[in-house]
């Protein structure tokens, strides 16, 4: 089991070597994480496990791709997907265009869920998917819309559950145990890495979703990050965040209303 | 009274109090919560393996059994003594040092998320001696490791009978493990948990 300082070291070294600032992690959490990867890596002590992360960046990919939870899957939560599509997207249709941010999106499957909203509402053509992520490799997955075929089944299940009335198979092609979305979803998003502790808001957007994100930050980030999505959203533009993540403890809260019964937040103010 | 004696012969002077339980756990606390005479002088945190969808009718369900207030976590809450937390469907449930909950959606343990472990330990870390674990009725090995995690900081740890739980596995588990300091019945189990309570009406 790690010691707290040893994490204070672990963090000053990943900020001082390569830039990376996990010292605004949730601490349980991130303290899980250390450990598990110290497990799982065999470090026969904390003294290696430093060594192995300062001295190699190949390492250090991993390491950070492991200090982070990149769990997720599609139409998580359906009565959210239900929510945009039945409530949210209907009031930008008359936008000429629907700038989309995935802040955090992962391996993609949230992004690919959003394309397929989209697409059955009919505005997929005039919209721009922004995905990010702090870990390249995880986008590197997204790009590819590459996913496993078992978990295919609780998917579909979900996009039933959403609202979705289309044969969810017809959105794939199998092969291998694996498949691939359709390239036309792909067409319109646009993956690169970001770092909401570190990078500036880059457009303004009409929907923002950042899901399952803040809940690994202390409050402290975590009203950093809201006040960087206050500056990039529109008037009258939508906030998503996940099923347990709130506004209520941030300053930006007074220029949002919430939708009933939703982590979905309006721009009032 | 500010400590209880304890048949093991442990003195208890507990802030939290954390159960877990699987198959068969409901049962045991929808007796538990009508009995327990509040205000209480800890903050009790349940967490237990159901289905995950994202609907709060089990904090409801609770909340209709006792006048201690039932809330399902939140992001960052402050832990407050007096209150029963209640992990959500689909999180883990941990314990920040400053006092308050966060949630965590990382890979499942013992197939389950929440994990009982992941709670037990991560209350064990921050609690200390401060901490009273209390495992239930269930089917799977989850709550055996966080237990020892407990005792290991030195808190207590209490585990139902195996032949008066629904499922007796997971509470097996513990006993065989050597991790439970004192194995009780339901109704034990529920003077146990009043008497931790050092602020109960009388
Ligand atoms: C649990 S996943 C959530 C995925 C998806 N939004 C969902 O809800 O299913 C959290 C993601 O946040 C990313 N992340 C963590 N810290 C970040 C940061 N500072 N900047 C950008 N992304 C970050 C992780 O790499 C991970 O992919």
């Amino acid at each position: 089991m790690i010691e707290e300082e040893e994490i204070d070291l672990l963090l000053k070294d990943l900020y001082e070597v390569y830039g990376y600032d996990f010292t605004q992690y949730a601490r349980a959490s991130l303290k899980r994480r250390i450990n598990r990867l110290w497990t799982l890596d065999k470090f026969p002590s904390f003294a290696e496990l430093r060594y192995r992360v300062r001295s190699d960046p190949d390492y250090l990919k991993r390491f950070v791709e492991e200090l982070t939870v990149n769990v997720t899957e599609m139409f998580r939560d359906p009565t959210y997907y239900r929510t945009l599509r039945t409530e949210v997207l209907p009031t930008l249709t008359a936008k000429p265009f629907i700038r989309i941010w995935h802040a955090g999106c992962s391996t993609g499957e949230e992004v690919f869920s959003m394309a397929i909203l989209l697409k059955e509402v009919r505005l997929l053509h005039k919209s721009i998917l922004y995905a990010t992520d702090l870990n390249p490799e995880v986008l590197e997955s997204a790009r590819k819309g590459i996913f496993s075929m078992s978990a295919m089944k609780q998917y579909s299940e979900n996009y039933i559950l959403s609202g979705g009335t289309t044969d969810f198979s017809t959105y794939y092609t199998a092969h291998y145990g694996r498949v691939k979305f359709n390239e036309e979803l792909a067409e319109k998003m646009v993956f690169s890495t970001h770092n909401l502790v570190s990078d500036r808001s880059f457009n303004e957007f009409d929907l923002i979703l950042c899901r399952n994100v803040l809940i690994y930050f202390t409050k402290t980030l975590q009203e950093r990050v809201l006040t960087l999505f206050d500056e990039s959203l529109a008037p009258l533009s939508y906030l998503g965040l996940g099923s347990k993540e709130t506004l209520k403890f941030s300053s930006i809260q007074s220029r949002y209303k919430q939708l009933e019964g939703e982590k979905i937040w309006r721009k009032i103010g | 009274m500010a400590k209880n004696r304890l048949n093991a012969g442990h003195s208890v002077d507990c802030s939290v109090v954390v159960i877990g339980g699987s198959t068969g756990s409901i049962d045991v606390l929808l007796r538990l919560l009508p009995a327990l005479q509040p205000p209480l002088s800890f903050a009790l945190i349940i967490v237990v393996h159901r289905r995950n969808t994202a609907d709060s009718t089990l904090a409801h369900l609770f909340s209709l059994k006792t006048s201690v207030p039932v809330k399902e976590v939140d992001d960052k809450d402050v832990i407050r003594p007096g209150t029963i937390y209640l992990a959500p469907a689909d999180y883990h449930l941990l314990l920040e040092r400053d006092g308050t909950f966060s949630l965590d959606d990382s890979e499942k343990i013992n197939y389950s998320r929440p994990s009982i472990d992941v709670t037990f330990e991560s209350a064990a870390d921050v609690c200390g001696s401060q901490l009273v674990g209390v495992l239930l009725s269930g089917a799977n090995a989850d709550g055996t490791a966080g237990l020892k995690a407990i005792k290991s900081t030195g808190g207590f740890t209490v585990v139902q009978e195996p032949n008066t739980a629904q499922v007796g596995f997971m509470p097996q588990q513990a006993i065989s493990g050597g991790v439970a300091d004192n194995v009780l019945d339901i109704p034990g189990l529920i003077r146990f948990i009043n008497d931790l309570n050092t602020t109960r009406s009388r």
